[in-house]
Formats: C-alpha cells, structure tokens, sequence
C-alpha cells in the first residue's frame, strides 16, 4: 500500500502546484479587465483626485506583485478579503467593518455545492445504469433510443431545457415550482422540491457524456479474452458486463463523471438564471460586472479549485481501479 | 458402440472481412468419444480455434455457422437457445485458452475466479468449491495451493496461471474440455510440467478434450488421435501413433519434415581472429534491478550465434546493450575490435549503421502507416545517402533480396501482408543499412512452423552471400539446431554455457543446459511418459524451478 500512498501525495502535491500557478493567471488576468471599480463607482463625478484617493483606499495604486502576495497571503490565512461594492456601500452609510468575500460567498457556494450534489444523486446513477444497459443492449431499439435522447439534450441550449421542463411539470402539469428561490433556514424538504427543476435540468445536461462513456468503456473491453472467457464459463450477459467487463472500465468512466461534476460546480451561470436559483455563478457574473475584483478572483479560485480537487479524485480513484497498483507483486 | 459425447457434421463456418462473407471451415466432420483426446493440429489461419469454439456452439464477433450441426450429448448446440447453451458452458464443457494472463480478469482474485462457475451453475456452494480448487491446484502441482487463490492473476507466474485455467476449466468437471494452444506461450522448461499436468487430470476424470496446437511434438504426447488441418479442410485423421510413423497425404508429411532443416557445420573459428562483436563482462541493470552479471562472449564474421534461455534469463538485454539503447553498468561492447560507446546517442552514423535489429513481432515493429517501399527506403537514405532513382533501385533489389517482388510488394501496407511477409520485410529494413552484424530477436516464435523455416533459409543464405554475422535470440533449441555455429545459454543473467553448436549438443553439459535440451518435445509420443519416469514424476516441480 506504500505504493499507494505516494502516488496519492503526489498527485496532491501536483494539484496544489496548479492551483498556485492558476491563481497567478487569474490574478493578472482580472487586473487586464478594462475599466475599474473607482471609475465605475464615481461615474460623472470621478475626477482624477477622487479616482486616485479610491484607489489608495483600495489599495489599488501598488504594485501589482505586491497586491498578488498581499493577496495570497490572505487566502493562506482564509482571509478572502473584503468586498468593494458591499464596503463602500456600508461605509456611505456609516456604518463599520463592511462584509467580508467569505461572508458574501459562503452562503451561495453551499446554494450551489447543494445543487450539484442533488444533480449528481440523480444523473450519475442514470447515467451509469443506461451505460450499461446500452452496452448490454448494443446496437438495439433501446440503445438507438437512448444514444438520441440523451444526445438531443445534451445539444439543446441548457435554457431551453429548462423552459420546457418548466413547461410540462410546472405550467402543464403544476408538480414543481419554477422558481428555486431558496434562502437560508429553508427546510430541507422544502429546499430539496424548490431545487429539483433546476437538478433535472442539469441532469439532462450532464448525462449524455457520462452514459456515452460508459457504454464505450465496457463496449472497448468487451474483445478482451478475459470476456470471452466469461461467456464460455456459461454466465449471463448481465453478469458478463457488470462483473468482468464494469471494474475494467471504471478508470475512463471516473473521470467522465469528475469533469461533469466540475461543470455542475462551475459553470451552471444560464440555469441558476432561468430558475432565480441563488448559487455562486450569479454572484460571479454579477461581482464581474461591478469590477469587485476581490469576489471575483474569490470566486475564479474557488471554480479552479474544485476542477483540480475533482480531477484529483479521479486520478487517485482511477489509479485504485487498477488491481495491479493495489496489489503489488 | 455407445453415442459418442460430441459429433460435429458437416460443419462450415464463414468470417466476414468488410461486406463479404469468406469461408473459414468448409465442412468438417469430426467425433469424440467419452474420456477421448483428439488433438487439432495446422498452421495459423487452418482455422483450428474457430473449430474449438463452434465445438462449444460458440462464435467470435465477425464469425457464423452457415451450415452444419455441433451435437453434444444428444443436444444439438447449434439449435439450442442461449440460456440452454449458458447451462452448459463451463460446467460441462469448459475452455482453456493460450494466454492465461489475458484470459483470468485482472480485476478478480483467481479463486473468485474458480468458483464463479461452480456457483452460478449451482454445482456446489462457494465453500465446497474453495475447498474443491484447493486440491485441484494441489493435483496440478502448484506450489502453496491454500493460498496461490488469493492472490490477482498479475501475482502469479504464466505457467502457474496456465494450470490454474486448467483447474477452472475443471471446476464443475465436465464432460468435455477444449484446450486452446495452452502451452505455446510458456517456456519449453515451464512447457513441460504444464502438459504433465494436463494430461493426467484429464486421465484422472475421464475427461474429453479436445486439444488445439501448431506444435507436432506437443499433440504428439497429448492425444489419443490427431486430425489435420490447413486453410478449413480437414487433410486427414488418425491414432497418434499412425500419423507420426505413417501420414499418407502430402501436406502432412510436409510439417513432419520441417524439422530436418539443418545447416552444415562451419569450419571452427579461426584463433586469434578479431570477433566483428565482442561482448566483454557486462553488467546491465533496468533501474536497482540487476539483470545482466558478467556477460562475455564473441560472435565471428559470417557466422551465427544462438543466445538461448528462458523467459527473464536476459537474452533481450544483451542485444540492447549491443545496440547502445541500454547503456551497460559495466564491461564494453567492441565492434571489429574497437570499442562503441556505450550510449547509441554517441556512436557515429557508420557505428549505427553496422548493428541492425530484426524484431519478434514484425507487426508491432513496422509503422502500419507506411508502406512497404517507404519502410525500406528510410535506411536507404537515411544511412547511404541515395535518393531519387537509386534509393527505388536499392527498395527494389533488397524486395527481390527477400523474394518478394518489387512490383507487387513496393506500395502496399504492413496490413495488407502475411505474417511472413512482414518478417521478411523487417529482415530487408535491416539489410537496407547495410551492415555487418544483425540481431534477430525470436524472429521465428510468431510465425508457424513451414513458413519459419523460410524465414530460417532466407537468413542461411543472406548470411552466404552477404557474410553477416547473427546473434540469433531464441528460446526454441530447433531453431538453434537448425541455423546456429555457436550457442550460448542463458539464465539468470550469466553465461551458464558457451561453445560450438556441436559440443553444446553432445553431453555432457551444463545441467541447465541438460534441461534445455531434454525439455524440448520431440514427436515421440512416449516421450514425455519416459522423461517425466526419467526426472522422477515428484520431481517436476522442481523442474520448473529450475533447481540445478
């Protein structure tokens, strides 16, 4: 298991040396954004003494390899640092302190992981389940059937989804509500139903690549040897898939999933939208939208982080699919 | 007489190549009795393992039954629904294939393995048959049976897999088995205790099988009869003992005769003659893990030398020292008395040009993508400089060199030949450079027995005209027998033997070498009785560890 074990913090060490670089990029790649938050929030009346005392205000007129490290060193420390919009708005009104990145992000990060985390519940099981089925049922009505559907969603705008899916079980047939406006202290009951239009919308999204995957992966093996083997010990087809051909392909199928669930976390902007559904995609665009350069590089990170944790995790559990890793000679 | 356990009658089999349908089996009748071993014999392409598997009312991807009937015990298998046939397979008839370590699921334990069978057809419960695999694994001799189970098939050696497949296939016992060139990828050494093994538990449970191999030799000591086959005709069938002493067709007679191919002896080497190469006490390691210790021995102008041992006895190393891809820990490899440097990275052009390398699988070691005249014509240029109409020129008379003709041969791809063909076109990419030593890696394991022999008479007379030098890596001592000057055995990464092929095989020897030599199969069919009555049948095991 030592083998293991260094394979596992090697790759971490890998993983903490991308997230380093992929903060310089998105450092330097923020600051390119034209036009700044001094600009922006003065508007008629920036003249050039306010814009600069802003700036200082802000720390906006040193360097920029000295912001980068004033920067890092706060997120070492779990100091995001403060939001421009909220404090100026607090300061205006006199009052102290200002709302810190953290406290801003926090809530619509766990909105969004929760969302995901319902998705995956959902499509990750169908996916896999119809892979194999296809698999199973190769080149069928059944497997047509599914390679359509689930490629027709996938290549549908994901607004579009979600209209029609609001169309048919909240309009037509008023099972879910359309709108996922959760809020804090919601019960989970409640939060779960209020989420679910949203999750089908992504789990349409998703499935396709993750079902396609699996299918192929077992398809692939299924020349081996080893599989002709199984059939000629007389098992059922059922088993032939799920029991020799399933632990062979988990490597690729593993890391489908993982690039799909990175997606749920970083990349649902259009359906948080069309779902008034408060996750962590609106704050961004919005934070972008305003130059509050802290939430947005906050919020780059925390995107880039999740990516590498779930590759990560793939990697690692990947390299545990293969029994010759696990048992070393 | 009783109803015989399998009759197959008329039986035509066709695989699809593009849209077409081709034959493979053109009607074979074929008749197994209770407790019989029928060995299946012919060269790659007869279509012998199409047959096994139909035998089993099984086809691969790309392969149908047009026409025929497969009878097993009264159930007409061809005609039998898949769930009828599922109940079947593996539990009374099992399969055994060529390669166990492809063949056991690298993702399972091998007694989960075992047992699968046995439960899912409901023979016996899992204890009984965990108990049950143990003294099979414990009759097929392998070593620690309580445990060798649990360990992932890459845990565990080819040979000792071979006789845990074996034990698998006898796991519900059945009726019949169909051994599918179980032993052609082992060692002769391992070879020899997998076949033991083999024949007396299929004795010991009366079991039918039918047994599929290129090698004579092999079917010789195995079966009871032997049916002939060559491109999906049977060519004839008989008791083994009447097919060895008297085969009345042509085309067997002619595989009996491949073995008499032998080289006249050459006159010794002259002493004190410079050796073209001279391997001076190499040490070679693959990262901490030692591999070669010591290794010396020259090889003479025009000559050839045989470097034989089993698999891991560091054969292949040695030529990648000699080619400068493994640079050597310690000791020298000198070329026409001059030392190469160790890295090929350093030699020059002209010292590249001189070593060449032909390759075990032509398959793997030609670019698929280009074809045959640009393969040849890369050293052409590479090495001599000529391009244009004298590079086609040269293509074309190292084609005519091989006896291929350049017209037919020049445009097409790798794919689009026999696996002698790209044998033959790896030997012309070695003699493009024109160079004065050639490596040949088992150049003739992958290929069947009549056209490795053309391979083995091309290289003889290459080597009259030419006078090159060969070091000719293999580990079959028929080879050796047919085309080497010298020999040289291996094992364990030293020298155990050196000398000339005369004296290597007139005792006495080396007691590896003695084992080398007796384990070769010959055509008598008692031979393995009186080798294994010989060695002392308790004695096999150690055998195989190869306990001098």
């Amino acid at each position: 298991m030592g083998n293991v074990l260094t394979i596992v913090l090697q790759r971490l060490a890998f993983g903490l040396i991308t997230l380093l670089i992929v903060s310089m990029v998105i450092f330097i790649a923020v600051n390119l954004l034209p036009g700044d938050f001094a600009e922006l929030i003065l508007g008629q009346g920036a003249t050039p003494e306010a814009v600069a005392s802003i700036r200082h205000d802000l720390g906006l007129d040193q360097s920029l390899v000295t912001r980068y490290f004033g920067w890092l060193g706060g997120m070492l420390t779990g100091n995001l640092g403060t939001s421009f919009a909220q404090l100026n708005f607090q300061t205006n009104l006199g009052g102290g302190g200002g709302v810190t990145v953290a406290e801003q992000i926090a809530p619509r990060f766990a909105n969004t992981m929760f969302l995901a985390s319902v998705t995956a519940m959902i499509a990750v099981p169908i996916a896999v389940t119809l892979g194999i089925l296809a698999a199973l049922y190769r080149n069928t009505v059944f497997d047509r059937a599914t390679n359509i559907l689930t490629l027709s969603s996938i290549s549908s705008p994901e607004f579009f989804m979600a209209y029609i899916l609001i169309l048919f079980l909240s309009v037509l047939n008023p099972i879910l509500p359309s709108l996922s406006n959760i809020y804090d202290g919601m019960a989970f009951g409640e939060r779960l139903e209020k989420t679910l239009l949203p999750a089908l919308t992504l789990t349409l999204v998703v499935t396709a690549h993750m079902m396609r995957m699996t299918r192929a992966a077992i398809i692939n093996l299924l020349a081996s040897p080893y599989i002709e083997m199984a059939r000629l010990k007389g098992m059922s087809p059922m088993r032939v898939i799920v029991k020799h051909a399933l632990p062979n392909a988990l490597a690729p199928i593993i890391n489908v999933i993982a690039l799909n669930l990175a997606y749920l976390v970083t990349g649902v902007v259009v359906v948080e939208v069309v779902f008034v559904y408060p996750g962590i995609g609106q704050l961004f665009v919005d934070s972008v939208k305003i130059r509050d350069i802290p939430v947005v590089q906050a919020c780059c990170l925390i995107f880039a982080a999740a990516y590498i944790l779930l590759n990560l995790t793939a990697d690692i559990l990947s390299t545990l699919s293969n029994p010759r890793l696990r048992h070393p000679k | 007489m009783t109803e015989p356990l399998l009759k197959i009658r008329g039986l035509k089999l066709e695989g699809r190549s593009d849209e077409t349908w081709n034959p493979i089996i053109n009607g074979v009748d074929l008749t197994l009795a209770r407790g019989e071993v029928l060995g299946l014999i012919g060269e790659s392409g007869a279509g012998k393992s199409t047959l096994g598997l139909a035998a089993m009312g099984f086809t691969r991807d790309g392969v149908r039954i047009s026409e025929g009937s497969v009878v097993f015990d009264g159930i007409d298998l061809l005609k039998a629904s898949a769930a009828v046939k599922r109940g079947l397979l593996g539990k009374r008839i099992a399969y055994v294939a060529q390669s166990a370590a492809a063949s056991f699921n690298p993702a399972h334990r091998i007694i989960d393995q075992h047992v699968e069978g046995p439960v899912q057809h409901g023979v016996m419960s899992r204890a009984e048959s965990e108990a049950d695999c143990v003294a099979l694994y414990e009759k097929l001799r392998l070593p620690d049976p309580e445990n060798i189970g649990f360990r992932y098939p890459h845990q565990v050696s080819g040979g000792q897999l071979q006789r845990a497949m074996t034990a698998m296939a006898m796991a519900c016992r059945p009726d019949l088995i169909i051994f599918d060139e179980p032993t052609t990828a082992l060692d002769v050494t391992t070879q020899i205790e997998v076949l033991a093994s083999i024949r007396d538990i299929v004795k010991d449970f009366n079991t039918a099988a039918i047994y599929i191999t290129h090698d004579l030799a092999v079917v010789a000591q195995m079966a009871d009869r032997i049916k002939v086959l060559l491109k999906g005709d049977e060519v004839e069938t008989a008791d083994t003992r009447t097919m060895l002493s008297a085969p009345t067709q042509e085309y067997t007679k002619s595989l009996w005769a491949v073995r008499s191919f032998e080289r006249p002896l050459k006159a010794p080497v002259v002493a004190g003659s410079v050796p073209v190469v001279s391997v001076q006490n190499v040490d070679a390691s693959y990262g901490i893990v030692p591999v070669l210790h010591g290794v010396s021995f020259d090889m003479h102008a025009g000559r050839t030398v045989a470097v034989v041992g089993e698999s891991g006895s560091g054969k292949s190393t040695v030529a990648r020292c000699i080619t400068g891809l493994l640079p050597p820990k310690a000791g020298q490899i000198c070329f026409d008395g001059e030392v190469m440097p160790a890295d090929y990275r350093k030699r020059s052009k002209d010292q590249l040009r001189q070593v060449q390398m032909i390759y075990q699988k032509a398959d793997t070691a030609l670019n698929p993508r280009m074809s045959v005249g640009d393969i040849i014509a890369r050293p052409v240029q590479f090495y001599l400089g000529l391009t244009g109409k004298e590079k086609r020129a040269r293509v074309d008379s190292l084609l005519e060199q091989i006896e291929l003709e350049p017209s037919e041969y020049y445009s097409r791809l790798p794919s689009e030949l026999s696996g002698g063909q790209k044998q033959r076109i790896g030997i012309a990419r070695a003699l493009a450079a024109e160079p004065k030593f050639i490596i040949c890696d088992e150049v003739t394991s992958a290929l069947d027995q009549l056209v490795a022999e053309g391979i083995l008479r091309l290289l003889a007379n290459l080597q009259d005209n030419l006078g090159l030098s060969y070091m000719f890596i293999t580990h079959d001592l028929a080879t050796v027998r047919a085309i080497a000057d010298e020999v040289v055995v291996m094992k364990n990464g030293r020298v155990v033997e050196a000398g000339p092929k005369a004296e290597m095989f007139r005792p006495p020897h080396h007691p590896y070498t003695d084992l080398l030599l007796s384990s070769v199969p010959e055509m008598d069919p008692d031979w393995l009785t009186n080798l294994l009555q010989e060695r002392g049948v308790d004695n096999i095991g150690d055998a195989a560890v190869g306990k001098m």
